[in-house]
């Protein structure tokens, strides 16, 4: 997994509720023999792109300056919906590294985690005035996401504390994944399913 | 203090506590599709951890081939090297597909329950997020993401960390027309579609214990459109009559066995949640969306809601909803006119779904400028159907009799609605673009969807 330990840019406010993942990502992308890192320019097609194929203007993702921007800032139950795993790594595609948002869909969350994608949850409130002093300063803005110590600091230099879990964190900042931690407890795993074996043997198959 | 059925079946599947709120736990069964099951195979074999328990992995293709009647692989071009992928990476290790052509085929959360894979009492997990399904047979069943179900392949285990519990309880009789897909959608409907974020779920009450195992599977089905993971109905007779018999369900004194262990998984009555809400069935009525996210549901009487007169939070996504449905506030929804009607998909493909929506459409016809197809959750319903005749009540209404897939829920197979169009689907989403970029979705139960196909419009199944 990728790393994270602290990203600095600008953060696009894309301020809609349940942001699903089929708006993040098409699920026929998934089906094209497309690579993890090649889905970056279809993530959010429905949006950036009109029917005909052309770019949207008025979509801020096609906006100066948040055009390249890592960090989304979003409202309520961001990455809800399908557990397509292609959603975060379309976001990582387009070169988002954070998304902040007041909660998110569980499977997404835990998907991100599994990328080096940080999840970020605020107050909706601290969400807001994130997005309005992004807009205060269009091109100077920038938000810092320190996973390390667990703060945003804002375009005017607010901190603003965060919470993630320490095995999570722990991962995220050594680009650890868990099946090679998984795996050095095989003895474990096996005393269970012997023990399982005799107490419920009508499920091994 | 008691246990909840959810914590009984978590407590018992724990190896290892890894601190911090995390565990290890044990994955007794693993589902496999096409759109992720081949590549994860593939990924875990790659870095070098092959099936750790084949025989805990089944497989079935249904999201990226055609559903057009006598299709093969080749029908959908696209989705071919998927299935082949699937087909060499399965056949490698001996885990068991059930292939297209094969007795067996169908969408993978009517697969499980129909062979008797899914059994009370077991974690099964599932590249999906409409594996919460399975918890209909009081399975604790969740949907995963691509490197979660490397992680079980290679382990059979999963690191997690504990949901709080909710229970839902659905207390009365259901009134006419009313179903259990009109019973989860009320209950989202109430509590929004983030209400179960970071919760397990557990329906209960009188109504859902009168509901046969079928109409258990399309409730638990829907848990994830309220944000939860996991939705579970305790096992009961009901459980067991519909299990008793099946492929892999055990047999002889291992049943009975079974059976007495899983007497003992009920919630006791003394347990706790964190959070309890309860719907009077009185107030349940057939339910249709009107919006682009499963809470944007009313009763199918009542009228389009106006954003003017909605909660404050709401507003913007309420017009912006709207506007990509093309829709008035304020206008009765009955009545609005409906370009296609699909039934189908995980939710409501089984064969009492189909027996709903048949009596409605039998001796009737499809409205002239109405599409209306009928995907059948798997080759085994689709077999039962034909016996029973029902296929001829569909084909004489006008209605296509497609073959078994996932098809229109999610489109990923090329099977969309148009651009523009208005459908009425028994699926799960109503999200933008789902059913196809433009694609305007309203949910609702197999028998409203066919009313909306004889109608051309949307129609109240009780005035039919």
């Amino acid at each position: 997994m990728d790393k994270f330990t602290k990203v600095t840019g600008v953060a696009t406010p894309l301020m809609r509720q349940n942001v699903d993942t089929d708006l993040i990502i098409r699920i026929e992308r998934l089906v094209d023999n497309v690579t993890r890192e090649g889905l970056g320019p279809y993530a959010f097609e429905q949006i950036r792109f009109k029917p005909d194929g052309s770019e949207d203007p008025d979509c801020i993702f096609n906006q100066t300056p948040y055009r390249d921007a890592p960090i989304i800032l979003s409202r309520e139950n961001f990455g809800c919906g399908s557990s397509r795993e292609g959603a975060v790594w379309a976001l990582k595609g387009m070169g988002i590294k954070a998304v902040i948002a007041p909660y998110f869909g569980d499977i997404f969350n835990n998907n991100c985690f599994q990328n080096g994608l940080l999840p970020v949850a605020l107050p909706i409130h601290e969400i807001e005035q994130l997005a309005d002093e992004m807009k205060a300063s269009p091109g100077n803005a920038r938000i810092t996401v320190d996973l390390e110590n667990c703060q945003v600091i804002s375009p005017t230099g607010r901190t603003i504390p965060f919470q993630v879990d320490a095995r999570r964190q722990h991962a995220m900042l050594n680009g650890l994944d868990d099946i090679a931690l998984t795996m050095s407890r095989r003895d474990e795993i096996e005393a269970w399913q012997t023990s399982d074996k005799s107490s419920r043997p009508w499920v091994w198959l | 203090m008691g246990k909840t059925l959810f914590d009984k079946i978590w407590d018992s599947h724990v190896i290892t506590d890894l601190g911090n709120g995390f565990v290890l736990l044990h994955i007794d069964r693993l589902l496999l599709h096409d759109m992720s099951g081949g590549k994860a195979l593939k990924e875990a074999i790659d870095k070098g951890y092959p099936p750790v328990q084949p025989r805990l992995i089944y497989g079935t293709p249904d999201h990226t081939m055609s559903t057009k009647p006598g299709r093969t692989e080749h029908t959908h071009p696209p989705g071919l090297p998927l299935i082949k992928s699937m087909r060499e990476t399965t056949s490698a290790y001996g885990i068991k597909l059930f292939d297209l052509g094969q007795d067996g085929q169908g969408i993978v959360h009517v697969m499980g329950p129909e062979q008797g894979l899914t059994l009370p009492g077991t974690t099964l997990v599932c590249g999906d997020s409409h594996t919460s399904t399975h918890g209909g047979m009081g399975a604790l069943a969740f949907g995963i993401g691509s490197s979660e179900l490397v992680h079980v392949i290679a382990t059979q285990t999963m690191v997690q960390r504990k949901p709080k519990r909710m229970r839902a309880r659905f207390e009365g009789k259901l009134m006419p027309g009313v179903t259990a897909k009109d019973m989860i959608l009320h209950l989202i409907g109430e509590l929004g579609t983030a209400a179960g974020t970071g919760y397990s779920v557990e329906y209960a009450g009188s109504a859902v214990r009168a509901l046969p195992v079928e109409a258990r599977l399309t409730l638990c089905n829907l848990t994830i459109e309220m944000g939860a993971r996991t939705g579970m109905v305790a096992p009961d007779d009901t459980t067991y009559e519909y299990l008793n018999g099946r492929d892999y369900a055990p047999k002889g004194a291992m049943w009975d066995r079974a059976v007495a262990h899983w007497r003992t998984l009920p919630t006791d009555p003394d347990a706790e949640f964190d959070r309890e809400h309860t719907i009077d069935m009185k107030n349940v009525a057939p339910q249709i969306t009107w919006g682009t996210s499963p809470e944007h549901v009313i009763a199918v009487d009542r009228a389009i809601p106006d954003p003017r007169t909605g909660p404050e939070e709401k507003r913007g996504a309420w017009e912006a909803a709207l506007q990509y449905q093309g829709l008035e506030p304020g206008k009765p929804i009955e009545g609005t006119q409906v370009d296609w009607v699909f039934i189908g998909s995980c939710t409501n493909s089984r064969i009492s779904d189909l027996r709903a929506a048949a009596e409605i459409v039998k001796g009737r016809h499809k409205a002239d400028h109405v599409t209306a197809w009928v995907v059948p959750g798997s080759v085994r319903i689709k077999a039962e159907a034909e016996a029973e005749g029902l296929d001829r009540v569909f084909l004489d209404a006008g209605f296509e009799w497609r073959e078994p897939g996932c098809s229109m829920c999610l489109a990923s197979n090329g099977e969309r609605v148009p651009p523009g169009k208005r459908s009425v689907s028994t699926s799960n989403r109503n999200f933008v673009g789902r059913q196809g970029p433009g694609a305007r979705t309203h949910l609702a139960s197999p028998a409203m969807a066919a009313a909306a196909a004889i109608k051309g419009a949307i129609a109240d199944v009780r005035k039919i």
